[in-house]
Formats: structure tokens, C-alpha cells, sequence
């Protein structure tokens, strides 16, 4: 079962990849399958249809005529049909693991590679957490897939689109289900390169491009920790094996990691090696940038890599490695600090954004940096919780955008929106659920696994745990204040847009719907089920070992005082509050705020000015040096002193030889007579 | 003062340096050079004849002869050469001749 809920996925993949190839060729006789839509049309391709091509690329679906690439529709249903599969199985795994008597297993699939005492199985490990992270996985990425046969009812490169879809799911899936660190790894890079294709999925946009390549890029740095990490966990334990990791952690405590000159705490060096991947998937304060950009791939994608699955690997990561970070406090504080500080910096740059879908990456972001703080303080149940809801009333919130944007003809400024609730009501209510799910509002699921951080935030002993409850609780209240403005000024008060999209303003279909109204059940109810299991009294029968929290944590962070777990649903209604009176009674105000507090609202505005200092720092050095590279060591050296260098040395030297031979008689008869007189004076001297 | 066989040989070297910087500092003339060619194997011979006159030995002088007659057909071939390469080229100053050059 496990292997069919893995791997339908990959053989969904990699059918409609193969209706992608075919159609390709289709519609390039001749032509290479890769080059379809860029500039190289082949000599068949009627130019009329480019030109469509190239409309539809611009406004994705405002009713343009390009004919939808051949098979498109089983390739939609054939993917999501097999993830609608996987999904079912994985609610059913979910309780006979989580609730029935089925145990922890470990089911080997075939031996990867052995290369000395270096031995790495495939293999699914079935735990708890596992399971947990299966039903996030399948479950939004079968909503997703759904919703897209609607929302991308108008691109022609659909079966591509379901392809990358279905690849990013499984290698999500082959990393939820990894035994060990490397087949994490995998799945790790496999989700990297499918968040590359798909946010470059309209890859004529050069801002799709840009954003595909910042998005790797930035995962590069991550993984670059990771790997180290994975390296640093060989040395010490000879094994990439959880089991052997996880049992021999005790072992290696006050171990030391001897590097030039200096040592260090072994397991400290190897969390926070490997929390470094986690901040680049996870996209955390300082490789945060590339999750707002992303957002220009198609919305689905949004919500299926950057709301949902994708940027959770990190957090799971941690949660899967907890016997190790239990063991190390100080990287454990680094969590919560980066955690914390990540909650509150996206909050602080959500506040101002403009357009829809950034608003919601933030919070994305803000969200990620509360699952952080909940794994940092040793409660890892609550940062899981977190990811299980989050993961409902994210994707449902970017969903619920996406059906915004294809209502205003992809319009994604909300200053160009408002008063569409009584055009799209459905999308409206939907929206406004998960508003309130992700502001904590009681009894919906954001309520629950919010309040359990930041109670278990407030209870934590580790490290900057005090500065982690601050900074989340303040967080709180600004994540209600930009959820509402961002509810008030795309469906309340007067439309700005254009009386012709206003015109053109539908509510989506019904395949769009349906996921949305799955997803808003799912948000208003998942809190309430099962906060019990994830936290309560069950939690312990329910993990069943699979996490190993900090003991006392969970204990004390029931015993929190009341006043604690009041202040989130406080800020939430103040933040809502505030919302409500900047932009439904009073929106002169907002606007005097920023040119009273100039400086703050750009600072605000431009994201902390991060881009603008990574630009100077990392992208212009780096073009500096190879600017200088390549003028100084590629053309002074290379060329100066290497091939180049010495075939004009040859050159340079023939030229004058050349000239010692001028034609004249004497001459020669001159260089004839010194070679004489030199000979005859060696003959005459010579020993 | 007793003519001994430093000075011919003295006078000999004199010749054929004579003859060797007439060949590299003319400019102007082929025939010149002939002339040096001339001069170098006259210093030779001189050479030959003193030493055989000291040694006692006609092999020597047989030798000068046999120099001398090379010398003579060795200028009537050079100036039948320089006689046809004036046709040819309509110059035989040294400077236009280089010829040789790659």
C-alpha cells in the first residue's frame, strides 16, 4: 500500500510527461520536444498560432484560442485520478497508524548503493510522523491537482503542467517517506528541481524565469549546509540510518569536531548544518527571498509548493531529526530564533504588500517561522500540528486567490479590486474561512496550533524562548491585521478595477470549487478533531515515539497561564479590528500612516530592503569577481602566459628570426665565416 | 732585415682580410666581390708558397698552381654569370640582389 501511495505519482509523472513529449513533437514535426513555444518555431509551425501562443502566455486565460496540447484531458485525469488514489490511501494509513494497531515499519525496496561501510537502502519508513506529513502531501496535492484542470482549463501546456505537478508530489513524497538521510536527500533535490520547473512553468515571462532561478538558487545555499550535515553525520555515527543514528545519538553528546585549529560541539555543528537546508526549503529569515518571487508560477503551484508541501520539508526535516536536535539547547535556541524572528519579519513586510498572492506568501513565511519556534523550544508535536493545519487554510487561502485572480482576469494588485464579494460569493465565504483559520479564530484550526506554540513558547526552557513568545504573539496580531486588509480590500468597498473585467467578474467552476470547499472543511474542522491526538492525552499513544520532545514541555505548556493563551486571540481581534477601521471605515488613514511614517512604510514595502542588499553584496560581488576573473585571469594570464600566451611568444620570436634572413649574399657569406672562425678557434683551444 | 716566413704570412692574413671585408662591406658591385674572391685565394696561395719554400716541399707549390688554375675558371664563370644576370635583371648592384630572401 505504502508502495502505491508513493509511487502512483511518479507513474502519473511520467504518463503525462509522455503525452507532454508526444504532443510536443506534434506540434513540431521534426522539431526537438523541448523547444515548443520559444523562439525557434519550426518551418511547419503557422506563425498565427505563435502569435496565440505568445497572447496566451501574457494573460494566461483570458479566452485565448491556442488549441490545447493533444491528450491534455487524460493527462489531467489520469494524474489526478492517481493522486486521488494516493490520497485515500493515505487517510487510511493515517488511522491504522495513528489510531489503529498498526506499528512503525520499515518496508526495504531495493538497495541504492553501497560503496564501503557507506550502505544506502530504499526503503519507506512508516511512522507517525510520516503518515501525518502523507495525508498533508496527498491530500493538497489532490485537491490541487483538481483545481487546476479548472484553473488551467485555457494554457495549452497542460499535460506538462499535471507532470511537474505529479513529479514535485512524489518527490515530496519518496522525502516524507525516506529511511534515511540520503533518500531524504533526494526527495529534497527532487522537490528543488520540480519548484524550478514550475515556477519557470511560463518560462517566456523573463520574471518567471528570474524567480525559477532565485528559487534554486537560494535552495542551493540550503543544501549546501545540508549535505555538509549529511557528510558530518557519516563521520560521526558511519551510517546515514536513522535507526543507527537515532540510536546511537546519547553516544556523541560531548563529542568534539576537530577543524583547522579549532573544535567544536559535534552534534551542535551537525543541527545546525543541517537547519541550514532547512532555512533555505523552509525559506527563513535570511534565505527567505526567493518564496515571494516564486509566486509567479501559476497560482495551483503556489498553493501546492509554497503553501502546503514544499517549504513543510524543513520543518519536517527537523521534526524527523528530533532525537539529535534534542539533544544540542544552543541549536535548538538557533531554531527559535530564526523561527521567531522569521514570524515576525514576514508579519512586518505582509502589512504593506499589494499584491494578493505576496500578502499570502508572506504569511506563509510568518507561518513557517511559528512551526520553527514550536520545534525550537522542543515541542515538536506543535510545530507538526501547525503544518497540519497550516497546510488546509494555506493551500485554501491560495486557492481562494487564484479563483480571485481568474474572476478579475489576472489581475494580482488588490488596490485594482475590492467589492467583489457579491460577484463571487462562494470564493468570498471560502476566503473567509481561511482568513479566520490562519488568524487563529477560536475553534478554527489556525486557533488550536497557534495557541499551542506560543503557549509552548512561553513554557520553553531553551534558549531565546522568551524571545520567541514576544515576537509570535506580536506576529499574531499583525498576521490578523493583513489577513483582514487583505479580505477588505480585494471584496469590500468600491470595485476598481475597469468596468470591462468588472463585466467579465464569474464565479469559478465547479471543479475549482469543490477543492476549495474540501479545503475550507478541512480548516474550519481540523483543529478541533484532532488537537486531542496531536497534543493532548493521546498524543504520547498517537506519536508513538516517532518525535522526542524535550520532556516537560508539552506538560508545562498545558499549565500555561490563562493570560497566555489569551493574548493571540487577543492581538487576533485587535489586529481585525484595526483592519476594519483602516479599510472598510475609515481608508484615508492607511494612506496618511505611510507618508506620516515615510521611511518605515518603504522600508516595509521593500521587504527589509533584503533584495537590494543581497544584490550588493552576493550578486554584484559575484559578478565583480567574475568580471575580474574574466578580464584578469582568463585575459591577462590564461591568454597572457597560457596557450594563447606562448603561441604569441612563438610568434613574436619567429617574426624576428625571420628578419635575420634578408637575401644578401654577404650575408650569408658573413654568418658562414663567424661559424668558420668559431669552429677553427674551438679546434684551436679546445682541450 | 731577414724576409722570414712571419712576413709573408703576415701579408697573406692582410690579403685575405682585405678580401673578406671586400665581400661584407661592399654595397655596390657584384664584380667586387669577385675581385675579394679573387684576393682571398691569392693570400692562400701566398700562404701555400711561403710555407713550401720553409718546409722544403713542392707539393706546395704544385698546389699554388693548381689554385691558380681554379682561380682563372673561376672567373670566367663568375663573370659569364654576372654577364647573364645583368640581362636578366638589367642591375648587378648588391643592394637589388636578395633574391635569396623567403
Amino acid at each position: 500500500m505504502y508502495q502505491a501511495i508513493v509511487f502512483l505519482p511518479l507513474l502519473g509523472a511520467i504518463i503525462a510527461g509522455l503525452i507532454a513529449i508526444a504532443g510536443a513533437h506534434q506540434r513540431h514535426p521534426g522539431g526537438e520536444p523541448g523547444e515548443h513555444g520559444d523562439d525557434g518555431h519550426a518551418p511547419a509551425e503557422p506563425h498565427a498560432l505563435a502569435v496565440a501562443e505568445e497572447d496566451d502566455e501574457d494573460d494566461k486565460h483570458a479566452h485565448s484560442h491556442a488549441p490545447a496540447a493533444v491528450g491534455a484531458r487524460p493527462a489531467e485525469l489520469i494524474t489526478s485520478g492517481f493522486l486521488v488514489i494516493s490520497a485515500i490511501l493515505s487517510w487510511i494509513a493515517f488511522f491504522s497508524v495513528g489510531f489503529g494497531t498498526e506499528k512503525a515499519a520499515r518496508y526495504p525496496i531495493l538497495n541504492w548503493f553501497s560503496s564501503g561501510t557507506l550502505s544506502v537502502d530504499w526503503a519507506l519508513r512508516v511512522d507517525t510522523l510520516t503518515v501525518v506529513m502523507l495525508v498533508v502531501v496527498t491530500t493538497v496535492s489532490a485537491l490541487v491537482h483538481i483545481y487546476s484542470i479548472g484553473y488551467m482549463a485555457h494554457d495549452p501546456y497542460r499535460p506538462r503542467f499535471f507532470a511537474y505537478l505529479s513529479m514535485f508530489t512524489f518527490a515530496m513524497l519518496a522525502l516524507v517517506t525516506a529511511d534515511n538521510l540520503v533518500q531524504l536527500f533526494f526527495g529534497w533535490e527532487g522537490v528543488g528541481l520540480a519548484s524550478y520547473l514550475l515556477i519557470g512553468f511560463w518560462y517566456l515571462r523573463p520574471s518567471a524565469n528570474a524567480a525559477a532561478i532565485k528559487a534554486f538558487i537560494v535552495n542551493r545555499i540550503g543544501d549546501f549546509g545540508f549535505a555538509l550535515g549529511i557528510f558530518a553525520v557519516f563521520h560521526l555515527f558511519n551510517s546515514v540510518e536513522y535507526e543507527t543514528i537515532f540510536a546511537n545519538a546519547q553516544t556523541i553528546v560531548a563529542q568534539k569536531l576537530h577543524f583547522l585549529s579549532w573544535d567544536f560541539d559535534a552534534l551542535t555543528v551537525v543541527c545546525l548544518l543541517l537547519f541550514m537546508g532547512a532555512m533555505g526549503k523552509s525559506a527563513q529569515f535570511l534565505l527567505h527571498t526567493w518564496l515571494p518571487d516564486a509566486m509567479e508560477g501559476p497560482t495551483p503551484v503556489s498553493a501546492l509548493i509554497h503553501a502546503a508541501t514544499m517549504v513543510t520539508a524543513g520543518v519536517f526535516m527537523v521534526a524527523r531529526l528530533s532525537p539529535l536536535f534534542s539533544l544540542s539547547p544552543v541549536a535548538l535556541g538557533f531554531v527559535v530564533f530564526i523561527g521567531a524572528t522569521t514570524a515576525f519579519f514576514a508579519a512586518t513586510v505582509g502589512l504593506v504588500q499589494n499584491d494578493i498572492k505576496r500578502v499570502i506568501a508572506y504569511s506563509t513565511c510568518s507561518q513557517l517561522g511559528y512551526m520553527f519556534v514550536g520545534l525550537g523550544v522542543g515541542a515538536y508535536q506543535t510545530g507538526m500540528f501547525h503544518l497540519f493545519t497550516h497546510a488546509f487554510f494555506k493551500a485554501l487561502l491560495f486557492l481562494g486567490a487564484g479563483s480571485v485572480i481568474h474572476a478579475v482576469s489576472d489581475e494580482q494588485d488588490m488596490r485594482k479590486m475590492g467589492g467583489l464579494r457579491t460577484h463571487i460569493p462562494v470564493t468570498y465565504w471560502m476566503m473567509v474561512i481561511g482568513t479566520l483559520a490562519l488568524t487563529g479564530f477560536p475553534l478554527t484550526a489556525g486557533f488550536f496550533s497557534k495557541d499551542a506554540i506560543i503557549e509552548a513558547a512561553y513554557a520553553g526552557t531553551v534558549p531565546f524562548a522568551g524571545y520567541g513568545f514576544v515576537l509570535t504573539v506580536v506576529a499574531a496580531l499583525m498576521t490578523s491585521f493583513y489577513s483582514w486588509r487583505l479580505i477588505y480590500m480585494t471584496f469590500h468597498g468600491r470595485p476598481n478595477a475597469s468596468p470591462e473585467v468588472m463585466k467579465h467578474v464569474h464565479e469559478s467552476p465547479l471543479v475549482m470549487l469543490v477543492p476549495l470547499g474540501v479545503l475550507a472543511a478541512g480548516s474550519i474542522f481540523a483543529g478541533l478533531l484532532f488537537e486531542g491526538t496531536f497534543l493532548g492525552e493521546e498524543s504520547a499513544d498517537f506519536w508513538s515515539g516517532s518525535l522526542k520532545a524535550l520532556d516537560g514541555v508539552l506538560e508545562a505548556m498545558h499549565h500555561a497561564p490563562f493570560w497566555v493563551s489569551a493574548l493571540p486571540a487577543i492581538g487576533m481581534a485587535v489586529g481585525w479590528l484595526t483592519a476594519y477601521y483602516f479599510y472598510v471605515r475609515a481608508p484615508e488613514v492607511p494612506r496618511q500612516l505611510a507618508e506620516r511614517h515615510d521611511w518605515l512604510y518603504r522600508f516595509l514595502l521593500n521587504k527589509w530592503y533584503f533584495d537590494e542588499l543581497y544584490d550588493i553584496l552576493f550578486v554584484r560581488s559575484a559578478k565583480w569577481l567574475g568580471r575580474f576573473l574574466w578580464n584578469q585571469g582568463d585575459g591577462w594570464l590564461i591568454d597572457g602566459f597560457g596557450p594563447d600566451g606562448v603561441s604569441a611568444w612563438v610568434i613574436d620570436v619567429t617574426n624576428r628570426v625571420v628578419r635575420l634572413q634578408t637575401g644578401y649574399l654577404y650575408h650569408y657569406a658573413f654568418a658562414m665565416l663567424i661559424g668558420v672562425a668559431a669552429l677553427v678557434t674551438y679546434i684551436m683551444f679546445a682541450p | 732585415m731577414i724576409v722570414g716566413l712571419s712576413h709573408y704570412l703576415t701579408v697573406a692574413a692582410i690579403l685575405f682580410t682585405l678580401g673578406i671585408f671586400g665581400i661584407f662591406i661592399n654595397r655596390k658591385n657584384v664584380i667586387v666581390i669577385l675581385m675579394s674572391v679573387e684576393l682571398i685565394l691569392l693570400a692562400v696561395n701566398l700562404n701555400l708558397v711561403a710555407f713550401s719554400s720553409f718546409l722544403g716541399d713542392l707539393v706546395g707549390q704544385v698546389y699554388a698552381l693548381v689554385v691558380l688554375t681554379v682561380a682563372a675558371a673561376e672567373a670566367a664563370i663568375g663573370l659569364a654569370i654576372v654577364v647573364a644576370f645583368y640581362r636578366n635583371r638589367g642591375s648587378i648592384a648588391v643592394e637589388d640582389i636578395n633574391m635569396m630572401k623567403g
